[in-house]
């Protein structure tokens, strides 16, 4: 079982599609990884010895900035646009989309689940 | 898309002038601006801008970690006075 930055990769999938289970590593850094590592990455996780999960443990750990380092780091970039008060800041705050998408419709990743708000029934005014 | 790295970065030459004049002198005073598409500057760091909204002007201090910012992002241009229906929603589930 490979273990690698905290994260069990599958046994049954290729080494290059493994990788991708870590955050931080998508399928052209966990190729480049793998080619620095002088590791086959058409190999499978299982069928990696302890020699070559070390390499690409030792490759992550100086070229890579994977899990709770990136997370924190993402998350620090957003608190600094919020401390600064700046518009992407306040966009952050509200939960709204940060890049000038259009909220009238759709932004439903930001703003999550539609919630309903009663609109006012048209009454038929009487002369 | 980002601007020409041969340009550098856009600063207003007329408020740079202002700036540099207030630093010369060691002194610090409002500058009212319109130049919300102006880089701020490590020059600017320290000074207060009043800068326009298109109504009127938001009074900004520069920090550090504004620089490389726009002065604009500071002074937000639109107001949101809450839905008539989600501000009853609110007052009896406050998250």
């Amino acid at each position: 079982m490979a273990r690698i930055a905290g994260i069990d990769l599958p046994k049954n999938k290729p080494a290059e599609i493994g990788l991708t289970y870590i955050y931080g590593i998508g399928r052209s850094s966990a190729k480049d990884i793998l080619a620095k590592a002088k590791v086959d990455f058409r190999k499978r996780v299982a069928e990696l010895n302890d020699e070559e999960v070390a390499a690409i443990r030792a490759v992550i750990q100086s070229d890579y900035k994977v899990e709770g380092a990136l997370r924190s780091e993402v998350q620090m970039n957003i608190k600094r646009l919020m401390d600064i008060g700046c518009y992407r800041g306040l966009r952050h705050r509200k939960g709204l989309p940060a890049r000038g998408q259009r909220t009238r419709t759709n932004a439903r990743t930001r703003k999550g689940k539609r919630k309903t708000v009663a609109g006012k029934k048209k009454t038929v005014e009487k002369k | 898309m980002s601007r020409s790295l041969k340009k550098g970065p856009y600063v207003d030459s007329k408020l740079q002038k202002k700036i540099e004049a207030l630093n010369k002198s060691n002194q610090k005073k409002v500058v009212k601006t319109w130049a919300r598409s102006c880089t701020i500057t490590p020059d600017f760091v320290g000074h207060t801008f009043a800068v326009h909204n298109g109504n009127k002007f938001i009074p900004v201090y520069i920090q550090e970690a504004m620089v490389g910012h726009k002065l604009g992002e500071f002074a937000p241009t639109r107001i949101f006075r809450s839905h008539p229906g989600v501000k009853s929603e609110k007052s009896t589930t406050p998250a």
